[in-house]
């Protein structure tokens, strides 16, 4: 892939988490909804077990909710795309490396 | 469908949780064998889309929303070991890092959506291109093969909720599965949405396309 076409992807990506993340359906999930129809929603352990940076899709110290949706969309999404590509970097230089794969040129 | 804590029982997250390592640990040495300069970005832009889509509920009924879970997407681009690897990699983001879905329940997080939704999903996949091998039949592999990922998903889910006796199976299944469906019809839009656009400007990223049909 060429560098702009990656430039593309990435920003489409981060588009989507900027520009339409705010204005998504607040509404619960299809397995939030059954437990709150079913009443079991009230099991859901809502305190953490490790505290996330940013629960709920929420960056620390922004106050306006879509915005500070946006901005923690947009840090998750940089964050994804330099954790695949390195993820995938890196399983490759340990095949390029590994001598157990003889069929492999 | 991410699982929030405290609705597994023990039994059930301490099994699905090895479960999944062990899945994550074949997922990566298939990985392994598949990468080169062409998916290696490609494998950091699909991770980075996923989790930006699932940010994006869409209503499927009063009261109730959706969103892609992408394993179907992330298969027909990288295969099922890699679209394995990229949903693994969003969910263990997710959960540490927002808290979206819970620590105990990201074992089988991981499980249905992960190996379930991108295996069977996949499957069907390759199912519908052996039987249609055009264009059409391509495009239409990708709908049925998403929607049932999110099915197939949401099924194992009720059986973890169903086992952990948060709710009787049988009614968690049937609760679940028709609102799955309808979301499902949105996995599937969004999903060939994308595939056609990507196909239109890039087939070659398509290693699952008949290329000789697009000349």
């Amino acid at each position: 892939m060429k560098k702009s076409e990656i430039l593309i992807g990435l920003g489409i990506a981060l588009l989507v988490a900027v520009v339409l993340s705010p204005i998504a359906s607040p509404w619960p999930d299809g397995l939030e909804s059954v437990a709150d129809q079913k009443g079991f929603s009230s099991k859901i352990e809502e305190k953490p077990v490790v505290p996330a940076i940013m629960p709920d899709y929420k960056m620390p110290g922004i106050r306006s909710g879509k915005w500070s949706t946006a901005v923690s969309g947009f840090a998750g999404t940089l964050l994804l795309y330099f954790g695949g590509y390195g993820l995938a970097k890196l399983l490759q230089a340990k095949k390029a490396s590994s001598p157990s794969e003889p069929k492999q040129i | 469908m991410h699982i929030p804590d405290g609705l597994l029982s023990t039994p059930v997250w301490a099994t699905t949780d090895l479960l999944a390592i062990a899945a994550l640990v074949g997922i990566t040495r298939r990985s392994q064998q598949t990468f080169n300069e062409k998916t290696i970005p490609l494998t950091g832009i699909m991770c980075a889309f996923i989790f930006a889509a699932q940010m994006i509920n869409f209503p499927v009924m009063a009261g109730t929303s959706g969103h892609l879970l992408g394993g179907v997407l992330a298969a027909v681009f990288l295969g099922p070991w890699v679209g394995g690897l990229v949903l693994s990699l969003v969910l263990i983001v997710q959960c540490f890092l927002f808290q979206d879905g819970g620590l105990y329940a990201l074992g089988a997080n991981i499980l249905n959506m992960a190996v379930v939704g991108v295996g069977v999903g996949y499957i069907v996949f390759k199912i519908g291109t052996s039987l249609f091998s055009d264009k059409a039949g391509f495009f239409f592999s990708v709908s049925v093969a998403s929607w049932v990922s999110v099915v197939a998903a949401a099924a194992v889910c009720s059986v973890e909720l169903g086992l952990s006796g948060t709710y009787p199976l049988g009614w968690t299944l049937a609760a679940m599965l028709p609102i799955h469906a309808l979301i499902g019809i949105g996995e599937a839009l969004i999903s060939t949405l994308i595939v056609s656009s990507v196909l239109g400007l890039r087939p070659d990223l398509l290693p699952y396309f008949p290329q000789r049909v697009t000349t």
